[in-house]
Protein backbone atom coordinates (compact mmCIF):
# COMPACT_ATOMS: atom_id res chain seq x y z
CA UNK A 1 0.00 0.00 0.00
CA UNK A 2 1.06 3.60 -0.45
CA UNK A 3 0.69 6.15 0.58
CA UNK A 4 -0.30 10.09 -0.93
CA UNK A 5 1.78 13.23 0.88
CA UNK A 6 -0.03 14.79 3.67
CA UNK A 7 1.40 17.98 5.61
CA UNK A 8 3.18 16.92 8.88
CA UNK A 9 0.22 18.57 11.20
CA UNK A 10 -2.08 15.87 9.76
CA UNK A 11 0.32 12.99 10.40
CA UNK A 12 -0.61 10.54 13.21
CA UNK A 13 1.37 9.81 16.56
CA UNK A 14 3.76 7.30 15.77
CA UNK A 15 3.91 7.39 12.13
CA UNK A 16 7.02 7.43 9.94
CA UNK A 17 7.15 9.65 7.66
CA UNK A 18 9.73 10.14 4.00
CA UNK A 19 9.95 13.61 3.97
CA UNK A 20 8.71 15.21 -0.03
CA UNK A 21 8.55 19.15 -0.12
CA UNK A 22 9.33 21.93 2.01
CA UNK A 23 7.20 25.29 1.82
CA UNK A 24 8.61 26.58 4.15
CA UNK A 25 10.50 29.96 3.04
CA UNK A 26 12.82 32.74 4.36
CA UNK A 27 15.13 32.26 7.33
CA UNK A 28 12.74 29.49 8.74
CA UNK A 29 13.30 27.29 5.59
CA UNK A 30 17.10 27.35 6.75
CA UNK A 31 16.56 26.55 9.68
CA UNK A 32 14.49 23.40 9.24
CA UNK A 33 16.63 22.30 6.24
CA UNK A 34 19.95 22.75 9.02
CA UNK A 35 17.94 20.24 11.25
CA UNK A 36 17.06 17.86 9.18
CA UNK A 37 14.10 18.57 7.38
CA UNK A 38 15.15 17.71 4.08
CA UNK A 39 13.19 15.94 0.84
CA UNK A 40 14.07 12.67 1.36
CA UNK A 41 14.86 12.06 5.09
CA UNK A 42 12.44 10.01 7.30
CA UNK A 43 11.03 11.74 10.20
CA UNK A 44 8.82 9.95 13.21
CA UNK A 45 5.46 12.04 14.67
CA UNK A 46 6.36 11.73 18.18
CA UNK A 47 3.89 13.46 20.19
CA UNK A 48 0.98 16.19 19.89
CA UNK A 49 0.50 18.83 22.63
CA UNK A 50 -3.17 18.57 24.43
CA UNK A 51 -4.65 21.13 22.24
CA UNK A 52 -2.82 19.40 19.21
CA UNK A 53 -0.16 21.83 18.42
CA UNK A 54 2.77 22.20 18.30
CA UNK A 55 3.56 18.50 17.51
CA UNK A 56 7.01 17.00 18.16
CA UNK A 57 8.83 15.35 16.13
CA UNK A 58 12.20 12.70 15.94
CA UNK A 59 14.79 13.90 13.27
CA UNK A 60 18.57 13.11 12.97
CA UNK A 61 18.16 11.43 16.62
CA UNK A 62 17.13 14.76 18.01
CA UNK A 63 12.94 15.81 18.82
CA UNK A 64 11.84 19.06 17.66
CA UNK A 65 8.55 20.73 18.12
CA UNK A 66 6.82 22.63 15.72
CA UNK A 67 4.10 24.66 15.23
CA UNK A 68 0.85 23.93 12.50
CA UNK A 69 2.57 27.05 10.89
CA UNK A 70 5.56 25.16 9.86
CA UNK A 71 4.56 21.49 9.59
CA UNK A 72 1.31 22.43 7.54
CA UNK A 73 3.98 23.28 5.34
CA UNK A 74 5.98 20.17 5.36
CA UNK A 75 5.37 17.38 3.43
CA UNK A 76 5.43 13.65 3.65
CA UNK A 77 4.50 10.19 2.63
CA UNK A 78 3.60 7.86 5.10
CA UNK A 79 6.00 4.90 5.51
CA UNK A 80 4.83 1.50 6.25
CA UNK A 81 1.59 -0.30 6.76
CA UNK B 1 58.54 31.59 16.85
CA UNK B 2 55.80 31.18 14.25
CA UNK B 3 52.42 31.46 15.72
CA UNK B 4 49.44 30.07 13.84
CA UNK B 5 45.94 30.64 14.48
CA UNK B 6 43.47 27.76 14.85
CA UNK B 7 39.15 28.12 15.05
CA UNK B 8 37.13 25.40 16.29
CA UNK B 9 33.98 25.24 14.63
CA UNK B 10 30.95 22.52 15.32
CA UNK B 11 27.75 22.09 16.76
CA UNK B 12 26.62 22.34 20.24
CA UNK B 13 27.38 19.61 22.40
CA UNK B 14 29.85 18.48 20.26
CA UNK B 15 32.45 18.51 23.24
CA UNK B 16 33.93 21.39 21.15
CA UNK B 17 35.08 23.42 24.70
CA UNK B 18 36.22 20.78 26.50
CA UNK B 19 38.47 19.96 23.10
CA UNK B 20 39.22 23.53 23.80
CA UNK B 21 40.15 23.44 27.47
CA UNK B 22 41.89 20.15 26.88
CA UNK B 23 44.12 22.02 24.37
CA UNK B 24 44.94 25.35 26.39
CA UNK B 25 45.02 23.82 29.49
CA UNK B 26 41.98 26.54 31.01
CA UNK B 27 44.58 29.05 29.43
CA UNK B 28 42.02 30.91 28.09
CA UNK B 29 40.45 34.85 28.09
CA UNK B 30 36.44 35.34 27.51
CA UNK B 31 35.07 37.68 26.42
CA UNK B 32 32.09 38.79 23.89
CA UNK B 33 32.22 38.49 19.92
CA UNK B 34 32.39 42.34 18.46
CA UNK B 35 28.73 43.44 18.53
CA UNK B 36 27.18 40.80 19.65
CA UNK B 37 26.51 39.21 23.19
CA UNK B 38 27.83 36.10 21.83
CA UNK B 39 30.64 34.67 24.36
CA UNK B 40 34.30 34.31 22.83
CA UNK B 41 37.12 31.94 24.16
CA UNK B 42 40.62 32.35 23.12
CA UNK B 43 43.21 30.77 24.35
CA UNK B 44 47.14 29.89 23.71
CA UNK B 45 48.97 26.82 23.28
CA UNK B 46 52.38 25.00 22.44
CA UNK B 47 53.13 22.08 20.49
CA UNK B 48 56.65 20.86 19.26
CA UNK B 49 58.22 24.17 18.78
CA UNK B 50 55.30 25.93 17.20
CA UNK B 51 53.08 28.83 19.29
CA UNK B 52 49.17 28.33 18.52
CA UNK B 53 46.23 30.41 19.24
CA UNK B 54 42.97 28.99 19.73
CA UNK B 55 39.63 31.02 19.10
CA UNK B 56 36.59 28.43 20.11
CA UNK B 57 33.54 29.74 17.80
CA UNK B 58 29.72 29.70 18.81
CA UNK B 59 28.37 26.13 18.74
CA UNK B 60 25.94 26.23 15.97
CA UNK B 61 24.05 23.62 13.42
CA UNK B 62 25.01 25.77 10.22
CA UNK B 63 26.55 28.96 9.55
CA UNK B 64 23.59 30.53 7.12
CA UNK B 65 20.51 31.03 9.64
CA UNK B 66 21.36 34.70 10.90
CA UNK B 67 21.62 34.14 14.15
CA UNK B 68 24.06 36.15 16.28
CA UNK B 69 26.36 33.22 17.04
CA UNK B 70 25.94 32.01 13.28
CA UNK B 71 27.07 35.29 11.98
CA UNK B 72 30.17 35.55 14.04
CA UNK B 73 31.43 31.84 13.70
CA UNK B 74 31.00 32.60 9.77
CA UNK B 75 32.03 36.39 10.14
CA UNK B 76 35.55 34.92 12.07
CA UNK B 77 35.77 32.13 9.21
CA UNK B 78 35.29 34.21 6.25
CA UNK B 79 36.49 37.72 7.33
CA UNK B 80 39.56 36.56 10.11
CA UNK B 81 41.06 33.87 7.66
CA UNK B 82 42.27 31.47 10.75
CA UNK B 83 45.05 29.48 9.44
CA UNK B 84 43.79 26.12 10.36
CA UNK B 85 39.90 25.22 11.04
CA UNK B 86 39.43 22.78 13.34
CA UNK B 87 35.80 21.29 12.83
CA UNK B 88 34.43 19.14 15.57
CA UNK B 89 31.84 16.53 14.70
CA UNK B 90 29.92 14.66 17.32
CA UNK B 91 30.71 10.90 16.04
CA UNK B 92 27.48 9.75 17.51
CA UNK B 93 24.97 11.87 15.19
CA UNK B 94 27.59 12.57 11.74
CA UNK B 95 24.51 13.19 9.71
CA UNK B 96 23.09 16.21 11.62
CA UNK B 97 26.82 17.63 12.53
CA UNK B 98 28.08 16.94 8.70
CA UNK B 99 25.96 19.71 7.57
CA UNK B 100 27.94 22.36 9.12
CA UNK B 101 31.66 20.81 8.12
CA UNK B 102 30.00 20.95 4.82
CA UNK B 103 29.10 24.74 5.07
CA UNK B 104 32.77 25.03 6.14
CA UNK B 105 34.40 22.87 3.11
CA UNK B 106 32.77 25.47 0.91
CA UNK B 107 34.16 28.57 2.65
CA UNK B 108 38.05 27.46 3.04
CA UNK B 109 40.35 24.25 2.13
CA UNK B 110 42.10 25.14 5.26
CA UNK B 111 40.01 22.02 7.57
CA UNK B 112 41.23 19.34 9.74
CA UNK B 113 37.71 17.40 10.43
CA UNK B 114 38.06 16.17 13.89
CA UNK B 115 35.68 13.40 15.08
CA UNK B 116 35.08 13.62 18.50
CA UNK B 117 33.65 11.10 21.04
CA UNK B 118 34.51 8.62 19.29
CA UNK B 119 34.55 5.98 22.70
CA UNK B 120 31.31 7.14 23.04
CA UNK B 121 30.51 5.92 19.41
CA UNK B 122 32.11 2.81 20.33
CA UNK B 123 29.93 1.82 23.32
CA UNK B 124 26.97 2.60 21.17
CA UNK B 125 28.03 -0.24 18.46
CA UNK B 126 28.87 2.78 15.47
CA UNK B 127 31.82 2.22 13.60
CA UNK B 128 33.33 5.28 12.20
CA UNK B 129 35.49 4.26 8.39
CA UNK B 130 37.87 7.66 9.16
CA UNK B 131 40.15 6.84 6.13
CA UNK B 132 36.83 6.56 4.19
CA UNK B 133 35.50 9.84 5.20
CA UNK B 134 38.90 11.45 4.49
CA UNK B 135 38.34 10.44 1.26
CA UNK B 136 34.88 11.82 0.41
CA UNK B 137 35.47 15.08 2.12
CA UNK B 138 39.10 15.21 0.79
CA UNK B 139 40.50 16.97 3.96
CA UNK B 140 42.43 15.40 7.11
CA UNK B 141 40.42 13.21 9.61
CA UNK B 142 41.25 12.27 12.44
CA UNK B 143 38.95 10.28 15.50
CA UNK B 144 39.42 11.55 19.30
CA UNK B 145 38.25 11.69 22.44
CA UNK B 146 38.74 14.94 24.15
CA UNK B 147 37.51 13.64 27.50
CA UNK B 148 39.95 10.78 27.70
CA UNK B 149 42.78 12.94 25.86
CA UNK B 150 42.83 10.39 22.82
CA UNK B 151 44.24 10.95 19.48
CA UNK B 152 45.02 14.50 20.35
CA UNK B 153 48.69 14.12 19.23
CA UNK B 154 47.76 12.73 15.51
CA UNK B 155 44.76 15.68 15.59
CA UNK B 156 47.82 18.32 16.28
CA UNK B 157 50.00 16.70 13.98
CA UNK B 158 47.44 17.11 10.97
CA UNK B 159 46.60 20.60 12.01
CA UNK B 160 50.35 21.67 11.89
CA UNK B 161 50.75 19.91 8.46
CA UNK B 162 47.92 22.12 7.60
CA UNK B 163 48.81 25.22 8.96
CA UNK B 164 52.29 24.96 7.37
CA UNK B 165 51.36 24.12 3.98
CA UNK B 166 52.84 20.73 4.60
CA UNK B 167 49.63 19.37 3.42
CA UNK B 168 47.05 21.20 0.96
CA UNK B 169 43.75 19.83 1.50
CA UNK B 170 41.40 20.10 -1.46
CA UNK B 171 37.81 19.43 -0.31
CA UNK B 172 35.31 17.51 -2.61
CA UNK B 173 33.46 20.70 -3.84
CA UNK B 174 29.46 20.47 -3.43
CA UNK B 175 27.49 20.31 -7.28
CA UNK B 176 24.49 21.61 -7.52
CA UNK B 177 21.89 21.66 -10.08
CA UNK B 178 22.48 22.84 -13.43
CA UNK B 179 20.37 25.73 -13.04
CA UNK B 180 22.47 27.24 -9.53
CA UNK B 181 25.60 26.13 -11.38
CA UNK B 182 24.99 28.04 -13.98
CA UNK B 183 24.24 31.43 -12.08
CA UNK B 184 27.19 30.63 -10.56
CA UNK B 185 29.36 30.37 -13.50
CA UNK B 186 27.84 33.89 -14.58
CA UNK B 187 28.61 35.33 -11.34
CA UNK B 188 32.03 34.03 -10.24
CA UNK B 189 34.19 35.92 -13.19
CA UNK B 190 32.77 39.43 -11.39
CA UNK B 191 32.91 38.34 -8.18
CA UNK B 192 36.76 37.64 -8.92
CA UNK B 193 37.37 40.80 -10.68
CA UNK B 194 35.77 42.48 -7.85
CA UNK B 195 37.34 41.06 -5.04
CA UNK B 196 40.63 38.79 -6.07
CA UNK B 197 41.20 36.17 -3.96
CA UNK B 198 40.47 38.12 -0.94
CA UNK B 199 37.21 35.81 -0.50
CA UNK B 200 36.21 32.47 -1.71
CA UNK B 201 34.26 33.31 -5.25
CA UNK B 202 32.18 30.53 -5.54
CA UNK B 203 30.95 30.84 -1.89
CA UNK B 204 30.38 34.20 -2.44
CA UNK B 205 28.24 33.84 -5.49
CA UNK B 206 26.11 30.58 -3.35
CA UNK B 207 25.02 33.92 -0.76
CA UNK B 208 24.35 35.83 -3.16
CA UNK B 209 22.25 33.39 -5.02
CA UNK B 210 20.67 32.95 -1.41
CA UNK B 211 19.91 36.03 -0.85
CA UNK B 212 21.87 36.59 2.32
CA UNK B 213 21.51 40.79 3.20
CA UNK B 214 23.58 40.54 6.18
CA UNK B 215 26.57 39.02 4.86
CA UNK B 216 26.44 41.78 1.98
CA UNK B 217 26.32 44.09 4.77
CA UNK B 218 29.25 43.00 6.44
CA UNK B 219 31.22 42.32 3.71
CA UNK B 220 30.87 46.38 2.63
CA UNK B 221 31.55 46.99 6.11
CA UNK B 222 34.79 44.94 5.70
CA UNK B 223 35.60 46.15 1.72
CA UNK B 224 35.14 50.09 2.66
CA UNK B 225 37.66 49.76 5.80
CA UNK B 226 39.10 46.74 6.97
CA UNK B 227 40.97 48.97 9.91
CA UNK B 228 37.46 50.02 11.33
CA UNK B 229 36.63 46.45 10.82
CA UNK B 230 39.66 45.00 12.49
CA UNK B 231 38.91 47.77 15.52
CA UNK B 232 35.38 46.50 15.95
CA UNK B 233 36.25 43.22 16.01
CA UNK B 234 38.90 43.79 18.81
CA UNK B 235 38.48 41.61 21.94
CA UNK B 236 37.18 43.33 24.99
CA UNK B 237 38.58 40.94 28.09
CA UNK B 238 36.21 39.67 30.59
CA UNK B 239 36.79 37.81 33.01
CA UNK B 240 38.88 34.17 32.53
CA UNK B 241 36.15 31.69 33.16
CA UNK B 242 35.18 28.18 32.39
CA UNK B 243 32.66 28.02 29.80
Amino acid sequence: MTFEPIPLSEAGTGNKMRLTRIEVTGVMRRRLLDLGFVPGNEIEVLQKSPLGDPIAFRVNNTTIALRSEESSLIWGKRLGG
Amino acid sequence: MKTYTIALAGNPNTGKSTLFNTLTNMRQHTGNWAGKTVLRAEGTFQHLDTQFTLVDLPGTYSLYSNSADEEAARDYIIFEKPDVTIVVLDATSLERNLNLAIQVLEMTNQVVVCINLIDEAKRLGIHIDIRKMEQKLGVPTVAISARNKTGINELLSQVLKVASGEIVPSPTPITYNDEIEQKINELVPSIQEMLGDRLPARWVALRLLDGDESLLTTMKLWLTDQDSYKKEEALQYGQTACH
